[in-house]
Protein backbone atom coordinates (compact mmCIF):
# COMPACT_ATOMS: atom_id res chain seq x y z
CA UNK A 1 0.00 0.00 0.00
CA UNK A 2 1.38 3.43 -0.87
CA UNK A 3 1.82 6.13 1.77
CA UNK A 4 -1.02 8.15 0.28
CA UNK A 5 -3.39 5.16 0.38
CA UNK A 6 -2.43 4.41 3.98
CA UNK A 7 -3.07 8.04 4.90
CA UNK A 8 -6.43 7.87 3.18
CA UNK A 9 -7.40 4.73 5.10
CA UNK A 10 -6.49 6.32 8.44
CA UNK A 11 -8.37 9.53 7.62
CA UNK A 12 -11.46 7.50 6.66
CA UNK A 13 -11.31 5.59 9.92
CA UNK A 14 -11.05 8.89 11.78
CA UNK A 15 -14.02 10.26 9.90
CA UNK A 16 -16.13 7.21 10.77
CA UNK A 17 -15.26 7.47 14.46
CA UNK A 18 -16.00 11.21 14.42
CA UNK A 19 -19.40 10.63 12.82
CA UNK A 20 -20.27 8.00 15.43
CA UNK A 21 -19.18 10.45 18.14
CA UNK A 22 -21.34 13.21 16.62
CA UNK A 23 -24.34 10.87 16.70
CA UNK A 24 -23.45 10.23 20.33
CA UNK A 25 -23.35 13.98 20.89
CA UNK A 26 -26.93 14.25 19.62
CA UNK A 27 -27.86 11.56 22.16
CA UNK A 28 -26.12 13.58 24.88
CA UNK A 29 -28.27 16.60 24.00
CA UNK A 30 -31.42 14.47 24.29
CA UNK A 31 -30.26 13.03 27.61
CA UNK A 32 -29.25 16.40 29.01
CA UNK A 33 -32.51 18.08 28.06
CA UNK A 34 -34.95 15.20 28.57
CA UNK A 35 -33.54 12.79 31.10
CA UNK A 36 -31.59 14.76 33.70
CA UNK A 37 -33.52 16.75 36.32
CA UNK A 38 -33.49 20.54 36.18
CA UNK A 39 -31.07 21.84 38.78
CA UNK A 40 -32.92 23.55 41.63
CA UNK A 41 -30.91 26.77 41.91
CA UNK A 42 -29.46 27.25 38.43
CA UNK A 43 -32.43 26.09 36.35
CA UNK A 44 -31.88 25.36 32.66
CA UNK A 45 -28.57 27.22 32.64
CA UNK A 46 -26.96 24.25 34.33
CA UNK A 47 -27.53 22.11 31.19
CA UNK A 48 -24.42 23.63 29.62
CA UNK A 49 -22.48 21.68 32.22
CA UNK A 50 -22.81 18.55 30.05
CA UNK A 51 -20.86 20.25 27.24
CA UNK A 52 -18.54 22.55 29.16
CA UNK A 53 -16.98 19.96 31.46
CA UNK A 54 -16.36 17.26 28.80
CA UNK A 55 -14.91 19.90 26.42
CA UNK A 56 -12.57 21.08 29.17
CA UNK A 57 -11.60 17.50 29.90
CA UNK A 58 -10.77 16.85 26.24
CA UNK A 59 -8.82 20.09 25.89
CA UNK A 60 -6.67 19.32 28.91
CA UNK A 61 -6.16 15.73 27.80
CA UNK A 62 -5.20 16.92 24.30
CA UNK A 63 -2.63 19.36 25.66
CA UNK A 64 -1.15 16.86 28.10
CA UNK A 65 -0.72 14.40 25.26
CA UNK A 66 1.00 17.10 23.16
CA UNK A 67 3.49 17.61 25.99
CA UNK A 68 4.04 13.87 26.32
CA UNK A 69 4.45 13.32 22.57
CA UNK A 70 6.85 16.30 22.40
CA UNK A 71 9.06 14.83 25.10
CA UNK A 72 9.08 11.43 23.39
CA UNK A 73 9.83 13.06 20.03
CA UNK A 74 13.01 14.72 21.25
CA UNK A 75 14.07 11.35 22.58
CA UNK A 76 13.05 9.00 19.73
CA UNK A 77 12.84 11.37 16.71
CA UNK A 78 9.90 9.44 15.33
CA UNK A 79 7.92 11.60 12.85
CA UNK A 80 4.71 9.85 13.89
CA UNK A 81 5.00 11.41 17.35
CA UNK A 82 5.33 14.85 15.79
CA UNK A 83 2.32 14.25 13.57
CA UNK A 84 0.32 13.09 16.57
CA UNK A 85 1.37 16.16 18.61
CA UNK A 86 0.33 18.49 15.80
CA UNK A 87 -3.05 16.74 15.40
CA UNK A 88 -3.70 16.69 19.12
CA UNK A 89 -2.81 20.37 19.47
CA UNK A 90 -5.23 21.36 16.72
CA UNK A 91 -8.08 19.32 18.14
CA UNK A 92 -7.19 20.61 21.63
CA UNK A 93 -7.47 24.20 20.44
CA UNK A 94 -10.90 23.41 19.00
CA UNK A 95 -12.07 21.87 22.29
CA UNK A 96 -10.69 24.77 24.31
CA UNK A 97 -12.59 27.14 22.06
CA UNK A 98 -15.76 25.21 23.00
CA UNK A 99 -14.77 25.36 26.66
CA UNK A 100 -13.96 29.08 26.54
CA UNK A 101 -17.24 29.95 24.82
CA UNK A 102 -19.59 27.72 26.85
CA UNK A 103 -17.91 28.88 30.08
CA UNK A 104 -18.85 32.58 29.86
CA UNK A 105 -22.35 31.72 28.57
CA UNK A 106 -22.84 29.67 31.72
CA UNK A 107 -21.06 32.16 33.98
CA UNK A 108 -23.13 35.20 32.99
CA UNK A 109 -26.49 34.05 34.46
CA UNK A 110 -24.94 32.18 37.41
CA UNK A 111 -21.97 34.28 38.54
CA UNK A 112 -23.31 37.52 37.05
CA UNK A 113 -20.20 38.07 34.98
CA UNK A 114 -18.90 36.75 31.66
CA UNK A 115 -15.38 36.40 32.84
CA UNK A 116 -13.45 36.39 36.07
CA UNK A 117 -9.69 36.12 36.62
CA UNK A 118 -10.06 32.97 38.61
CA UNK A 119 -7.17 30.48 38.72
CA UNK A 120 -8.68 27.85 36.50
CA UNK A 121 -10.10 30.27 33.92
CA UNK A 122 -6.80 32.08 33.60
CA UNK A 123 -4.92 28.82 33.32
CA UNK A 124 -7.11 27.46 30.53
CA UNK A 125 -7.02 30.79 28.70
CA UNK A 126 -3.23 30.72 28.74
CA UNK A 127 -3.19 27.10 27.63
CA UNK A 128 -5.33 28.18 24.70
CA UNK A 129 -2.93 31.04 23.84
CA UNK A 130 0.06 28.77 24.28
CA UNK A 131 -1.27 26.26 21.79
CA UNK A 132 -2.46 28.85 19.32
CA UNK A 133 1.16 30.05 19.43
CA UNK A 134 2.28 26.45 19.00
CA UNK A 135 0.17 26.12 15.85
CA UNK A 136 1.34 29.50 14.55
CA UNK A 137 4.94 28.36 15.02
CA UNK A 138 4.24 25.15 13.11
CA UNK A 139 2.71 27.12 10.29
CA UNK A 140 5.70 29.42 9.97
CA UNK A 141 8.50 26.82 9.77
CA UNK A 142 8.90 25.14 6.41
CA UNK A 143 11.44 22.37 7.02
CA UNK A 144 9.58 19.37 8.54
CA UNK A 145 12.45 18.20 10.78
CA UNK A 146 13.05 21.72 12.08
CA UNK A 147 9.32 22.24 12.60
CA UNK A 148 9.15 19.02 14.59
CA UNK A 149 12.08 19.97 16.83
CA UNK A 150 10.87 23.53 17.44
CA UNK A 151 7.33 22.51 18.25
CA UNK A 152 8.55 19.69 20.52
CA UNK A 153 10.59 22.23 22.50
CA UNK A 154 7.57 24.53 22.84
CA UNK A 155 5.37 21.55 23.76
CA UNK A 156 7.66 20.48 26.60
CA UNK A 157 8.19 24.00 27.93
CA UNK A 158 4.44 24.59 27.73
CA UNK A 159 3.71 21.52 29.83
CA UNK A 160 6.14 22.74 32.49
CA UNK A 161 4.66 26.23 32.38
CA UNK A 162 1.23 24.96 33.44
CA UNK A 163 2.05 24.40 37.15
CA UNK A 164 3.71 27.82 37.31
CA UNK A 165 0.72 29.65 35.85
CA UNK A 166 -1.53 27.67 38.15
CA UNK A 167 0.52 28.50 41.25
CA UNK A 168 0.80 32.18 40.40
CA UNK A 169 -2.88 32.74 39.70
CA UNK A 170 -4.11 30.48 42.49
CA UNK A 171 -3.78 33.24 45.05
CA UNK A 172 -6.67 35.11 43.54
CA UNK A 173 -9.94 34.08 45.11
CA UNK A 174 -11.60 31.36 43.11
CA UNK A 175 -15.24 31.35 42.02
CA UNK A 176 -14.92 28.14 40.08
CA UNK A 177 -16.71 25.16 41.64
CA UNK A 178 -14.59 22.57 43.36
CA UNK A 179 -14.32 19.11 41.78
CA UNK A 180 -17.58 17.11 41.86
CA UNK A 181 -16.53 13.82 40.25
CA UNK A 182 -12.88 13.05 40.93
CA UNK A 183 -12.53 13.74 44.61
CA UNK A 184 -11.82 11.66 47.69
CA UNK A 185 -15.45 11.28 48.82
CA UNK A 186 -18.26 9.96 46.61
CA UNK A 187 -19.39 12.18 43.68
CA UNK A 188 -21.90 14.76 44.91
CA UNK A 189 -24.07 14.81 41.81
CA UNK A 190 -27.51 13.17 41.56
CA UNK A 191 -27.09 9.83 39.72
CA UNK A 192 -28.95 10.97 36.56
CA UNK A 193 -26.71 14.01 36.21
CA UNK A 194 -23.59 11.98 36.87
CA UNK A 195 -24.59 9.35 34.33
CA UNK A 196 -25.25 11.97 31.65
CA UNK A 197 -21.97 13.69 32.43
CA UNK A 198 -20.00 10.46 32.19
CA UNK A 199 -21.72 9.51 28.92
CA UNK A 200 -20.97 12.96 27.57
CA UNK A 201 -17.34 12.67 28.60
CA UNK A 202 -17.08 9.32 26.85
CA UNK A 203 -18.69 10.80 23.72
CA UNK A 204 -16.31 13.79 23.75
CA UNK A 205 -13.32 11.49 24.24
CA UNK A 206 -14.49 9.44 21.27
CA UNK A 207 -14.86 12.65 19.27
CA UNK A 208 -11.31 13.59 20.26
CA UNK A 209 -10.02 10.19 19.10
CA UNK A 210 -11.95 10.48 15.82
CA UNK A 211 -10.82 14.01 15.04
CA UNK A 212 -7.20 13.34 15.94
CA UNK A 213 -7.18 10.21 13.77
CA UNK A 214 -8.71 12.17 10.91
CA UNK A 215 -6.19 14.97 11.32
CA UNK A 216 -3.36 12.45 11.61
CA UNK A 217 -4.39 10.87 8.32
CA UNK A 218 -4.44 14.30 6.69
CA UNK A 219 -0.97 15.08 8.06
CA UNK A 220 0.29 11.79 6.64
CA UNK A 221 -1.21 12.65 3.26
CA UNK A 222 0.43 16.09 3.38
CA UNK A 223 3.81 14.55 4.19
CA UNK A 224 3.40 12.03 1.37
CA UNK A 225 2.54 14.84 -1.04
CA UNK A 226 5.54 16.93 0.07
CA UNK A 227 7.86 13.97 -0.31
CA UNK A 228 6.50 13.26 -3.78
CA UNK A 229 6.97 16.93 -4.70
CA UNK A 230 10.55 16.91 -3.37
CA UNK A 231 11.35 13.69 -5.26
CA UNK A 232 9.98 15.05 -8.53
CA UNK B 1 38.29 28.91 35.70
CA UNK B 2 36.59 25.81 34.26
CA UNK B 3 36.64 25.53 30.48
CA UNK B 4 32.85 25.75 30.02
CA UNK B 5 32.63 28.92 32.07
CA UNK B 6 35.48 30.48 30.06
CA UNK B 7 33.56 29.72 26.85
CA UNK B 8 30.36 31.23 28.28
CA UNK B 9 32.21 34.45 29.05
CA UNK B 10 33.94 34.44 25.64
CA UNK B 11 30.60 34.25 23.79
CA UNK B 12 28.90 36.79 26.06
CA UNK B 13 31.95 39.06 25.68
CA UNK B 14 31.73 38.83 21.89
CA UNK B 15 28.05 39.87 21.94
CA UNK B 16 28.58 42.70 24.40
CA UNK B 17 31.59 44.04 22.45
CA UNK B 18 29.64 43.96 19.19
CA UNK B 19 26.77 45.77 20.90
CA UNK B 20 28.98 48.42 22.47
CA UNK B 21 30.58 49.21 19.12
CA UNK B 22 27.32 50.09 17.42
CA UNK B 23 25.07 50.87 20.40
CA UNK B 24 22.07 51.29 18.05
CA UNK B 25 20.05 48.40 19.47
CA UNK B 26 20.74 49.35 23.06
CA UNK B 27 19.83 52.99 22.46
CA UNK B 28 16.65 52.07 20.59
CA UNK B 29 15.59 49.71 23.37
CA UNK B 30 16.16 52.40 26.01
CA UNK B 31 14.24 54.98 24.01
CA UNK B 32 11.49 52.45 23.47
CA UNK B 33 11.22 51.81 27.22
CA UNK B 34 11.10 55.57 27.92
CA UNK B 35 8.34 55.98 25.33
CA UNK B 36 6.29 53.20 26.92
CA UNK B 37 6.56 55.01 30.26
CA UNK B 38 5.40 58.26 28.65
CA UNK B 39 2.47 56.53 27.00
CA UNK B 40 1.50 55.00 30.35
CA UNK B 41 1.47 58.41 31.90
CA UNK B 42 -1.23 59.51 29.49
CA UNK B 43 -3.19 56.30 29.91
CA UNK B 44 -3.84 56.83 33.62
CA UNK B 45 -6.19 59.11 35.47
CA UNK B 46 -4.12 60.60 38.34
CA UNK B 47 -7.24 61.58 40.25
CA UNK B 48 -8.58 58.02 40.28
CA UNK B 49 -5.42 56.01 40.91
CA UNK B 50 -2.41 57.16 42.84
CA UNK B 51 0.99 56.63 41.20
CA UNK B 52 2.06 54.22 43.95
CA UNK B 53 -0.92 51.94 43.28
CA UNK B 54 -0.21 51.84 39.59
CA UNK B 55 3.59 51.88 39.80
CA UNK B 56 4.34 48.13 40.02
CA UNK B 57 2.29 47.23 36.97
CA UNK B 58 3.60 50.18 34.91
CA UNK B 59 7.16 49.27 35.77
CA UNK B 60 6.75 45.60 34.89
CA UNK B 61 4.78 46.05 31.70
CA UNK B 62 7.52 48.44 30.56
CA UNK B 63 10.25 45.96 31.50
CA UNK B 64 8.42 43.15 29.71
CA UNK B 65 7.94 45.12 26.49
CA UNK B 66 11.52 46.37 26.51
CA UNK B 67 12.83 42.85 27.09
CA UNK B 68 10.78 41.60 24.16
CA UNK B 69 12.31 44.20 21.85
CA UNK B 70 15.77 43.41 23.16
CA UNK B 71 15.35 39.65 22.76
CA UNK B 72 14.25 39.94 19.17
CA UNK B 73 17.72 41.27 18.51
CA UNK B 74 19.65 38.40 20.11
CA UNK B 75 19.64 36.03 17.16
CA UNK B 76 18.77 38.36 14.31
CA UNK B 77 22.33 39.69 14.55
CA UNK B 78 23.60 36.12 14.27
CA UNK B 79 21.56 35.50 11.14
CA UNK B 80 23.39 38.12 9.10
CA UNK B 81 26.36 36.83 7.09
CA UNK B 82 25.80 33.30 8.43
CA UNK B 83 27.31 34.25 11.79
CA UNK B 84 25.29 31.59 13.61
CA UNK B 85 26.70 28.83 11.37
CA UNK B 86 30.20 29.98 12.28
CA UNK B 87 29.30 29.97 15.94
CA UNK B 88 27.80 26.48 15.68
CA UNK B 89 30.91 25.16 13.91
CA UNK B 90 33.12 26.38 16.74
CA UNK B 91 34.03 23.59 19.19
CA UNK B 92 31.75 24.92 21.89
CA UNK B 93 29.30 22.72 23.80
CA UNK B 94 25.71 23.83 23.15
CA UNK B 95 25.12 24.44 26.83
CA UNK B 96 28.01 26.92 26.95
CA UNK B 97 26.77 28.59 23.77
CA UNK B 98 23.35 29.04 25.32
CA UNK B 99 24.91 30.29 28.55
CA UNK B 100 26.89 32.91 26.64
CA UNK B 101 23.88 34.15 24.70
CA UNK B 102 21.83 34.20 27.91
CA UNK B 103 24.47 36.19 29.73
CA UNK B 104 24.74 38.73 26.91
CA UNK B 105 20.95 39.09 26.78
CA UNK B 106 20.82 39.54 30.55
CA UNK B 107 23.44 42.28 30.30
CA UNK B 108 21.43 43.93 27.53
CA UNK B 109 18.03 43.70 29.24
CA UNK B 110 19.61 44.60 32.60
CA UNK B 111 21.07 47.79 31.12
CA UNK B 112 17.71 48.77 29.68
CA UNK B 113 16.07 48.12 33.05
CA UNK B 114 18.77 50.07 34.89
CA UNK B 115 18.09 53.11 32.70
CA UNK B 116 14.32 52.70 32.85
CA UNK B 117 14.15 52.61 36.65
CA UNK B 118 15.39 56.23 37.25
CA UNK B 119 13.16 57.43 34.41
CA UNK B 120 10.26 55.71 36.09
CA UNK B 121 11.04 57.46 39.39
CA UNK B 122 11.28 60.75 37.52
CA UNK B 123 8.05 60.44 35.54
CA UNK B 124 5.87 58.87 38.21
CA UNK B 125 7.28 60.54 41.28
CA UNK B 126 7.53 57.29 43.23
CA UNK B 127 9.84 57.15 46.22
CA UNK B 128 11.98 54.07 45.70
CA UNK B 129 14.86 54.89 48.05
CA UNK B 130 13.89 52.51 50.85
CA UNK B 131 12.79 49.70 48.56
CA UNK B 132 15.61 49.97 46.03
CA UNK B 133 17.75 46.95 47.08
CA UNK B 134 14.64 44.77 47.14
CA UNK B 135 13.48 46.00 43.75
CA UNK B 136 16.88 45.33 42.21
CA UNK B 137 16.80 41.83 43.71
CA UNK B 138 13.33 40.93 42.47
CA UNK B 139 14.09 42.44 39.06
CA UNK B 140 17.13 40.18 38.73
CA UNK B 141 15.15 37.16 39.90
CA UNK B 142 12.28 37.72 37.46
CA UNK B 143 14.45 38.81 34.54
CA UNK B 144 16.69 35.72 34.60
CA UNK B 145 13.64 33.47 34.18
CA UNK B 146 11.96 35.11 31.22
CA UNK B 147 15.16 36.12 29.45
CA UNK B 148 16.26 32.49 29.52
CA UNK B 149 13.03 31.33 27.85
CA UNK B 150 13.27 34.34 25.53
CA UNK B 151 16.82 33.47 24.49
CA UNK B 152 15.75 29.96 23.53
CA UNK B 153 12.66 31.19 21.67
CA UNK B 154 14.50 33.93 19.82
CA UNK B 155 16.92 31.30 18.46
CA UNK B 156 13.81 29.56 17.13
CA UNK B 157 11.92 32.63 16.01
CA UNK B 158 14.67 33.91 13.70
CA UNK B 159 14.30 30.77 11.63
CA UNK B 160 10.57 31.27 11.10
CA UNK B 161 8.63 33.61 8.92
CA UNK B 162 7.33 36.68 10.84
CA UNK B 163 10.14 36.34 13.42
CA UNK B 164 9.28 39.66 15.11
CA UNK B 165 5.70 38.52 15.61
CA UNK B 166 6.46 34.91 16.54
CA UNK B 167 8.62 35.74 19.55
CA UNK B 168 6.02 37.77 21.50
CA UNK B 169 3.24 35.27 20.72
CA UNK B 170 5.33 32.39 22.05
CA UNK B 171 7.04 34.23 24.88
CA UNK B 172 4.24 36.24 26.50
CA UNK B 173 2.51 33.23 28.11
CA UNK B 174 5.89 32.30 29.60
CA UNK B 175 6.32 35.81 30.97
CA UNK B 176 3.10 35.60 32.95
CA UNK B 177 4.30 33.78 36.09
CA UNK B 178 7.47 35.89 36.56
CA UNK B 179 5.53 39.09 35.84
CA UNK B 180 2.74 38.31 38.32
CA UNK B 181 5.32 37.43 40.96
CA UNK B 182 7.43 40.51 40.28
CA UNK B 183 4.43 42.87 40.36
CA UNK B 184 3.22 41.38 43.65
CA UNK B 185 6.63 41.63 45.29
CA UNK B 186 7.21 45.18 43.97
CA UNK B 187 3.84 46.32 45.30
CA UNK B 188 4.64 44.91 48.75
CA UNK B 189 8.10 46.46 48.70
CA UNK B 190 6.66 49.89 47.88
CA UNK B 191 4.08 49.50 50.64
CA UNK B 192 6.89 48.56 53.05
CA UNK B 193 5.40 45.17 53.93
CA UNK B 194 7.40 42.55 55.87
CA UNK B 195 9.48 39.97 54.01
CA UNK B 196 7.22 37.10 55.13
CA UNK B 197 4.46 38.42 52.84
CA UNK B 198 6.71 38.13 49.79
CA UNK B 199 8.41 34.85 50.57
CA UNK B 200 5.93 32.70 48.66
CA UNK B 201 6.32 34.79 45.52
CA UNK B 202 10.10 34.88 45.83
CA UNK B 203 10.17 31.09 46.10
CA UNK B 204 8.01 30.83 42.99
CA UNK B 205 10.33 33.18 41.07
CA UNK B 206 13.43 31.26 42.16
CA UNK B 207 11.83 27.93 41.24
CA UNK B 208 10.87 29.30 37.83
CA UNK B 209 14.47 30.40 37.25
CA UNK B 210 15.91 27.02 38.22
CA UNK B 211 13.43 25.01 36.13
CA UNK B 212 13.56 27.14 33.00
CA UNK B 213 17.28 27.95 32.92
CA UNK B 214 18.02 24.22 33.21
CA UNK B 215 15.39 23.21 30.69
CA UNK B 216 16.32 25.87 28.13
CA UNK B 217 20.01 24.96 28.38
CA UNK B 218 19.13 21.34 27.68
CA UNK B 219 16.67 22.14 24.89
CA UNK B 220 19.01 24.55 23.10
CA UNK B 221 20.80 21.84 21.11
CA UNK B 222 17.43 20.58 19.83
CA UNK B 223 16.81 24.08 18.46
CA UNK B 224 20.11 24.84 16.75
CA UNK B 225 21.42 21.42 15.67
CA UNK B 226 20.15 20.01 12.40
Amino acid sequence: MTAAAAAHAIARRGLTVSLVALAGLAAVYVLALGYTPVEARQGMAQKIFYLHVPAAWCALMAFSLVGLASGLYLWLHDPRLDRFAASSAEVGVAFSAVMLTTGPIWAKPIWGTWWTWDARLTLTLFLFFLFVGYLALRASVHDPAERARFSAVVGILGMLLVPFIHLSVYLFRTLHPQPVVLKPSAPSLPPEMLRTLLISMAVFTLLYVGLVTLRYGLAMAEDARDEAADAA
Amino acid sequence: MPEALRLVFAIAGKDIRAELRSRTALLSAVVFAALVLVVFNFARDPTALSATDLAPSVLWVTFALAAMVALNRAFTVEREHGALDGLLLAPVPRGALFGGKLLANLAFVGTVEAVTLPLFVLFFNVDLAAALPGIIGVTALATIGFVSVGTLFSAMAVRTRFAELMLPVLLLPFMVPPLIGAVQVTARLLADRPLSEMLGWLRLLALYDIVFVTLCTMAFSAVVDE
